[in-house]
Formats: structure tokens, sequence, C-alpha cells
């Protein structure tokens, strides 16, 4: 029931020469990115590359750049040095915001920042995947098709009884459900996730790990998460980051019995 | 959605405006000036003032209220569009000026300047004029609002040089160089469209004019607030940075709500000159733009008909006030400024809505916790 949100294909609605080139495998690098914020190196060198459909998990200490790396890739923050590129062709450094979520990298943030003023409803409607400009956005109208879609999404994130209230009422557990349903209207090709789980029930993050694992291969997905119960359920690989860098890469075995890691965790 | 449903004091208000704009000017035209339904001319005229203020609080609303952008220089954009109306008034004067030149108002001659300025080029023609009356307030507020914006200005310094631009035109406008009357402004106004403006029949039409405009912007900045534009500015006001991450170029939202604002504003002036009869450097002042804000909190911001509410009653007790004791007024001011902070922070839309629905009911309130 989960999959038939997300079906629409990938880059369909970008212009040729915008449309991004997967053809290597990976379709986010980063290469040798630093971020200095007053002397303090959050990101260090870092060099990164997420494959096409893929379902990441990134963990690491307190500190260790996840939500930096996330600010860097969708624009927020500008590198010190290193490049970013959306497949092979697209520089996200040359790119503002607005410009790189309507290419299809999107973001749940980690604190969920739904708008309190507006319905449920009316949150997944301005994250829907259309034109954004004043004009059009002014006179846009809700066809039968994004009318559907929307309704599907409400269903996936359990919040159709719910969806003329201010999204103000929900609790944090059901804003976190929001923001990811925010994430499916966008239909992105990278969704970087951060914190999902955070405030949900047992039975919540059940129904995440299912909605996260049925939407890679169509998404590439990025997921920070410090529950690691979570993240053995749902990831392949799970990069380590720790002091602004890659520490190591593997399957969730790998990763907990280096040592490098165990240290990292344990303090030493 | 339907525009005239489920708001009751949305609905009062139009029925209200409606009421006014037609059955006074009908009332004066039909009847003689002893009959009990006469209005007298100084009642047409100061009716007449309050609803272009009610339609210069909306300009402000639409920015402030929704946008959550605190302008503190809408006054400019009412003053410019004045100044564009007064200019047309100027030009109608022709040779009946106290120089009798056919041409130049009078301060250009006592200047002896020997012809009129490039700027005052076209200003005979009446849909001239009014198309400047919005192009330039609103070219104003695109330049303006472009170079703050796409810098991201925001917040309290976007206030303060909206308060500076305001201030920086007061003193432009007072230098009689710059070809706009300097101190005394543009006056003594004798005809609009052929019309004697100090002619009851006037009168009437251009309240009946004023009235008609505040009811169309009413409609359509309620039209502009319930589509998608409305609700992503909202969420701007809310959350301008997590906009940005749903690919909305949140800069040129905010440009085109300031820059919609800037035109209504610069209509309003453009009523509010040939009903007071002058337009003078002094509705650049920073205080005017002040008392906009004020007009708007009192009614309620976010809201739209609290501004026109709060444009009323404050302009009105402002009329009575200043009658009986014009020292205190602006002590009066601040004081309901304050009060209505403190006490009523959705204004009197605020206090209405809450006695009309019960505490408990979750209403999507729509007058924004940010300033």
């Amino acid at each position: 029931m989960i999959s038939e949100t997300a079906t629409q294909e990938f880059g369909a609605s970008l212009p040729l020469d915008k449309q991004v080139d997967t053809r290597h495998g990976p379709i986010l690098y980063m290469e040798d990115v630093s971020v200095s914020f007053d002397g303090f190196r959050a990101l260090n060198h870092l060099s990164l590359y997420i494959d096409a459909g893929e379902l990441r998990c990134l963990i690491g200490p307190n500190g260790a750049g996840k939500t930096t790396l996330m600010d860097v890739i969708t624009g927020k923050t500008k590198p010190d040095s290193g490049s970013v590129f959306f497949g092979q062709t697209i520089d996200l450094l040359q790119m503002d915001e607005p410009a790189i979520a309507q290419a299809g990298i999107c973001r749940k943030f980690q604190k969920p920042s739904v708008f309190d003023a507006l319905t449920v409803f009316e949150n997944l409607e301005l994250a829907l995947k259309t034109d954004k400009r004043t004009w059009p956005t002014l006179f846009h109208r809700l066809n039968d098709e994004q009318r559907d879609r929307i309704h599907d999404v409400l269903q996936t994130i359990g919040l159709s009884a719910l969806q003329r209230q201010p999204a103000g009422t929900l609790s944090h557990g059901q804003k976190q459900w929001l923001e990811i349903g925010m994430l499916l209207m966008q239909d992105p090709q990278v969704m970087l996730v951060d914190e999902p789980i955070a405030g949900m029930t047992h039975q919540e993050i059940e129904r995440t790990a299912e909605l996260l694992l049925s939407l890679q291969g169509k998404h590439s997905i990025v997921v920070v998460e410090h529950d690691m119960e979570f993240v053995r359920s749902i990831a392949r690989t799970v990069t380590v980051l720790h002091e602004g860098s890659v520490l190591t890469e593997g399957s969730m075995d790998e990763v907990q019995n280096d040592p490098r890691v165990i240290q990292v965790y344990l303090g030493g | 959605m339907n525009i005239f449903t489920q708001d009751k004091t949305y609905t009062t208000t139009l029925i209200t405006l409606a009421a006014v704009t037609l059955l006074i000017p009908f009332c004066n035209l039909m009847t003689t000036e002893n009959s009990v339904l006469h209005f007298s001319a100084y009642s047409v005229s100061l009716i007449g003032k309050y609803l272009t203020f009610a339609l210069l609080g909306l300009s402000l609303d639409m920015v402030w209220g929704y946008a959550g952008i605190l302008v503190l220089g809408q006054g400019a954009f009412f003053a410019l569009g004045g100044y564009a109306m007064g200019m047309y008034l100027m030009r109608q004067i022709g040779s009946r000026g106290v120089y009798g030149n056919p041409d130049l108002p009078d301060f250009m001659v006592f200047l002896n300047w020997t012809e009129l300025p490039w700027y005052w080029q076209g200003f005979e023609h009446f849909g001239f004029a009014m198309l400047m009356v919005l192009l330039a307030p609103g070219l104003l507020a695109f330049v303006f609002g472009w170079l703050a914006f796409r810098s991201r200005v925001t917040g309290v310094y976007l206030s303060i040089i909206t308060q500076a631009l305001t201030y920086a035109l007061l003193l432009a406008f007072f230098r009689n160089e710059m070809g706009f009357g300097g101190n005394n402004g543009l006056t003594d106004f004798k005809d609009i469209l052929g019309f004697n403006i100090q002619s009851e029949a006037v009168r009437s039409l251009l309240l009946l004019a004023t009235g008609l405009s505040l009811i169309a912007a009413l409609l359509l900045c309620r039209w502009i607030v319930n589509s998608k534009l409305g609700r992503v500015v909202t969420a701007i006001r809310d959350q301008e940075s997590r906009v940005r991450f749903l690919g909305y170029r949140v800069e040129l939202f905010k440009l085109w709500v300031f820059v919609f604002a800037a035109m209504l504003a610069g209509l309003a002036g453009a009523l509010y000159v040939p009903q007071v009869g002058i337009i003078n450097p002094s509705e650049f002042s920073p205080l005017n733009s002040l008392e906009i804000v004020i007009w708007v909190a009192v009614g309620g911001r976010g809201t739209l008909y609290g501004a026109i509410i709060g444009a009323v009653l404050v302009n009105y007790a402002k009329t009575v006030l200043t009658g009986l004791m014009p020292d205190a007024w602006l002590f009066c001011l601040g004081a309901v400024f304050i009060l209505v902070t403190l006490l009523l922070p959705d204004g009197i839309v605020g206090l209405l809505r809450r006695r009309i629905k019960p505490v408990t009911e979750a209403t999507a309130n729509t007058a924004g916790q940010t300033v």
C-alpha cells in the first residue's frame, strides 16, 4: 500500500540538459568538502558518494557533521572547499536552496518544521511538485490527479482524518509524518531525512521503516538517525561520520564491529 | 473556494461598506440640503477620507499580516500615489492659476521655470496619471524590495530601512528644486475630469469611487490570500527558510506582495488627494506610516477586514479627539497601541471572534505570531 505513492519517473519534468546523469552509478558526489564555522571544522575533507536508488544511513556522534553535510547538499551552507555534484553534470555549489529543491533534492528537517497556521492538506499542497513561480502559484488550482496524489500521501502517512486540522495542533510524531509526507509530495530523486523517528511510538517507527524501505530503488535516500535499532532495520550500507569526515562505511555488522567505531562511540 | 461564505465579520464588513458607498452618495444626489437624509459636504469628504485610510490599512495588512513584513514606510507609497493624482489635478487648473500660465503650475512660475520638467509630461491625461498612481509606488517598491529581499534583509532591519525610505522621500519632496511644490505641495485644485472638484456631486462621486475601490480591493485581497500564493506567503511569514527548501523563491513571493501592497497604497493616496484638496511632503512623515501600523494592529492583522475596521475607528477617534484636545492625540494613540499589544494581540477582530466562537474550538488562526 505504501509503494503506490511514489511512482513518477525520475526527472520527468526537467529539461533534458538538466536531467540527472547517473550513468556512472552515483547520484550524489561529495568530494573533499570542508566547512568551518569560526575555526570549528564541521566538515573536514569529506568525500561521500550515494548511488542512485540507494538507501544510505549516516550515523556518528553529536558534532560529527551529519546535519552540516545535509546543509551543504541542500545549499543552506556553502563549503570552503570541495565539490558537490548531483549526477555527473549538475554542480550544486552553483545553485541556491530553491533551485536545488526543484532539481530534485529534498529534505526533512531534524526539528519538524511544518507550517502551523496551515492545515495538514495545505501543507502537502505547498510541497506538491509543480510550477513554483509566483504567477502560476497565484492561479494554481489542484487538478484531480494532484488531489488524488495528496489523498494518497495522506493515506500513507495516516493523517487522512486530520487533513483539515491546522498542522500546529498535531503531535510531535504526527508532525514528523507530515514532514515525511511533504517529502513524498515533492517526489524528489534524492531524499535527505534527518532524524525521522524522534518522538514516534514503536508502532510509528515500524511504519516509518516500512515506508523508507518501500521508497528505495525509486528514490535515493540518505537517513541520519541516532537510533541504532532503527538503522539496523533499514540499512544496507551505513556510513559513520566522525569529526567531519567519513570514518568507515559498510554493512551494519561490519560497522558495529569496527574497533574505530567502538572507540568513537564509547569514547577513548 | 467561495469568498462569501464562512466568515460573518467579513460579510458584515462588506455589506456595511457597500451600504455606505451607495447610500450616502445616493441620498446626497437625490435630496436637497434641508433634508434629514442629506450629509454635509464636510461629512462626505470625511467619510471618503476614512475609506481611503481603510484601503491604505488593507494594503499594509497584506504585507504585514500575511507576509509578515513589518513595513514602517507604507505611507511613502500612499504619498507617491497622491502626488501622481495631484500632478494631474494641477495640470487641470490650466490658466486659472494666480499667474495664469497655461502650462506651468504657479509654484514653477514662482521659481522662474520656463518649461514643464520632463517628469510632468503626460500628467494632463487622466489615464496616464492613473497609470502612474500604480506604477510610481509599484516601481519604487519593486526596486527597493528586490534589493532588500534578495539580500535577505528581514525583521527589524527591514522595518527600519522602510522607515528611512519614507524619511528620505520626505526630505526630497520638501526641496523646491524637486519640482513637486516643495513645502506647500500641490493644492488649489479646480477640476477633476472637467468637473468642479468642490461641487457636491463630485464629492459624492469621489466617495462612491473610493468605496467601490475599497470593496474591489477587499475582494481581490481575499482572493489572493485564499489562493495558493496566499498560503505560500503565510508559510513564509511563519517559517521563511523552510519554504526555500520546498523550491519556492521566497524573495520573489515577498516582492510580489510588497509591490502589490504598494500599488494598493498608491491607489488609496490617489483617492485621498482630491477629497482633502492637498498633497504635501508631510504625507511622507514617518509618523504617518507608524499610524497605519497602529490601525492594523487595533483592527487585528491578518484578517483584511480588521485593517478596515481599525483604520476607520482610529481615524474617527482622531477626528473627535483632535477636536476636543489637540495635544493629547499622540499620547492617546501611543496608549492605544500599548494596550492593544498587551491585551488584544489579535485586535478588535480577535475580540469579536472570541465572543462568537467557543474557546475550545480549534481555529485556523491566520493572525501571525511573529513580527
